[in-house]
């Protein structure tokens, strides 16, 4: 009796501690939503997404730091993705969890993940803007970016390979289907929900990067002619009004809930697309 | 039937000479040396564990498949060597072909899951596989039952419909073998039913092995029957024959008390 009043109580506090944990954190959440949307909220329109920023961006808007971000990313993603895509293959389908090869690339992946993206950047600045002499670009920060995202597209396009079951491709070579027409008909679209989240996560972290592309696609505000110009992420531009500008940091707020907008925006799309085609909860994956 | 002429069978299609197929270090099945008549339906039974699905899956290379695992010894399938290294994978499995345990229809529509295959056997013309679809459907008695939805998905059809469906899709390649492992085990009673009557009525058109725990099962379809047992670590044939004699007057001690329902 008096064991089982004292499981029922543990219970409770269990229940208690896990009610509150969750609540906090949907807490933290709200009340960053709520600064930014109070803070920031009042300066966004058309007009803001659209304009050229003027007086160190303290007036005027972002229309250059948004074309600038948006095409770091696509660059990023345009070379992570087929390299991504090629890599979790080769991983999960022609080398076993135990080989020494597989071993060696999945670690080396692992540790390059939790690689400070501080880190990315001075490699990247070394690396593309001086030893091949891409200078300060969108190039050299979409490069740079797409070597920071890859370890966790890698890793999650490998899983969803992996957790298709191997009935599939038992019952296809027992068709005598060849490995390519396997791959590409039957578990490329089996796998697809991971490289949704694996390209989420990728194009989140790319899009709300700063330290890897202050070095590498730089400072500078205006609309970027071509992928060689330099131009100026979202990110490094809250960055800059908020730390370097004096009276920037309302222009800073608008920004930043562009900035979260945007990541809202591609994080319910991917779900969506995912939802659509799959018929499958991108949150259950 | 053949169980009535016990020593006369047709040509032999599979013959397997001391065969062994190993995972890693531990053998599945050892020495088994069975020749698998064309045209009859070939049943293997035996206890869980003795390499009945192994020795079907190295009938058509899909061994190969699973790392650490290696066929020895000799496998000819109508007098060529098939464990090979030249053997073309690709063609033997169109010959052979396999239904495993449980259905496994692809995440398409039923229609796609006949196409697609065929497609990759270099079927092109839309009217030849829309004959085929059809054919191939008829021929596992689902022609009727679904004519309606071929562009419903597949996975929404019923396990026993799915079952006939992967039958059908196998069947759409025209092989000369099919290998069936337990088809009707992960089925309800009345569309196990349906398959076993299915089978019987492949007789003579396509060589057929079949594994079955149901002793019942492979004494009404079956015209040879085979039979595995666990023996020093390792799955061996210790008995193969028509239905009558392993059935009637098995020699294998083992063999008398399994059929009898003693053992297994
Ligand atoms: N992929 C594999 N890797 C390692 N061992 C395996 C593998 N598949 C089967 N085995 C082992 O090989 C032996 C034979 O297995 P197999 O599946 O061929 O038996 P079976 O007669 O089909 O059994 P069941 O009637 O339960 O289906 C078993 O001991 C099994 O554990
Ligand atoms: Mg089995």
């Amino acid at each position: 009796m008096d064991s089982l009043a004292r499981s029922q109580r543990g219970e409770k506090l269990a229940q208690v501690v896990m009610w509150s944990s969750a609540a906090l954190v949907s807490a933290v959440f709200l009340w960053m939503l709520s600064d930014l949307v109070t803070n920031g909220l009042g300066r966004v329109s058309w007009e803001f997404l659209t304009s050229s920023p003027s007086d160190s961006g303290r007036a005027g808007g972002i229309g250059p730091i948004v074309v600038s971000t948006l095409l770091i990313v696509s660059v990023a993603m345009v070379v992570a993705i087929p390299i991504g895509v090629g890599t979790a293959v080769y991983l999960a389908e022609f080398t076993s969890t135990e080989s020494l090869l597989g071993r060696l690339v999945r670690r080396s992946l692992d540790v390059l993940a939790g690689v400070p993206s501080i880190v990315f950047g001075l490699f990247g600045s070394a690396f593309f803007c001086k030893t091949l002499g891409l200078g300060f670009s969108i190039l050299s920060g979409g490069l740079t970016l797409a070597c920071m995202v890859l370890p966790i597209l890698i890793r999650s396009v490998e899983v969803g390979f992996r957790e298709i079951p191997d009935h599939y491709r038992l019952s296809a070579a027992a068709l005598g289907l060849s490995r390519t027409s396997t791959l590409l008909h039957l578990l490329l679209p089996a796998a697809a929900p991971g490289l949704a989240v694996g390209l989420v996560l990728g194009i989140g972290r790319a899009a709300a990067e700063t330290a890897a592309l202050i070095f590498t696609s730089g400072y500078v505000d205006r609309t970027p002619e071509s992928v060689l110009d330099s131009g100026r992420a979202l990110s490094v531009h809250i960055f800059d009004l908020s730390m370097n500008v004096p009276g920037g940091t309302p222009n800073a707020y608008a920004a930043a809930l562009v900035l979260l907008g945007l990541l809202l925006l591609i994080n319910g799309a991917a779900s969506g697309l995912a939802h659509r085609w799959l018929g499958r909860n991108i949150a259950t994956l | 039937m053949s169980s009535e002429h016990p020593t006369e069978g047709n040509e032999a299609l599979f013959e397997a000479e001391n065969l062994t197929l190993v995972y890693g270090d531990t053998p599945a099945f050892e020495g088994v040396s069975l020749s698998i008549p064309a045209g009859e339906i070939t049943a293997l039974v035996g206890p869980s564990g003795c390499g009945k699905t192994s020795f079907l899956m190295s009938l058509n290379r899909l061994s190969d498949l699973v790392p650490n695992c290696r066929v020895t010894g000799s496998l000819r399938l109508g007098g060529q060597d098939i464990l090979s290294s030249e053997v073309d994978l690709i063609a033997l499995r169109r010959r052979v072909g396999m239904i495993f345990q449980k259905p496994n229809a692809f995440p398409f529509s039923i229609r796609k899951n006949l196409t697609f295959p065929l497609q990759e056997h270099g079927v092109r013309d839309r009217d030849k596989l829309a004959t085929l679809v059809e054919a191939s459907l008829r021929d596992v008695g689902l022609w009727d039952e679904i004519k309606d939805r071929l562009d419903a998905p597949a996975l929404s059809l019923s396990g026993g419909q799915q079952q006939r469906l992967c039958l059908a899709r196998a069947l759409a390649l025209k092989p000369e073998v099919l290998l069936l492992d337990e088809p009707c085990s992960a089925l309800d009673p009345l569309s196990s039913g349906v398959v076993e009557d299915l089978i019987v009525s492949l007789r003579g058109r396509y060589t057929i092995v079949i594994v079955t725990h149901n002793l019942a099962q492979a004494r009404r379809v079956a015209d040879q029957v085979a039979v595995f047992w666990v023996q020093g670590g390792a799955g061996r044939l210790i008995e193969s024959g028509s239905v009558g004699q392993v059935f009637e007057d098995p020699q294998d001690e083992l063999t008398r008390s399994y059929v009898t329902g003693q053992r297994g």
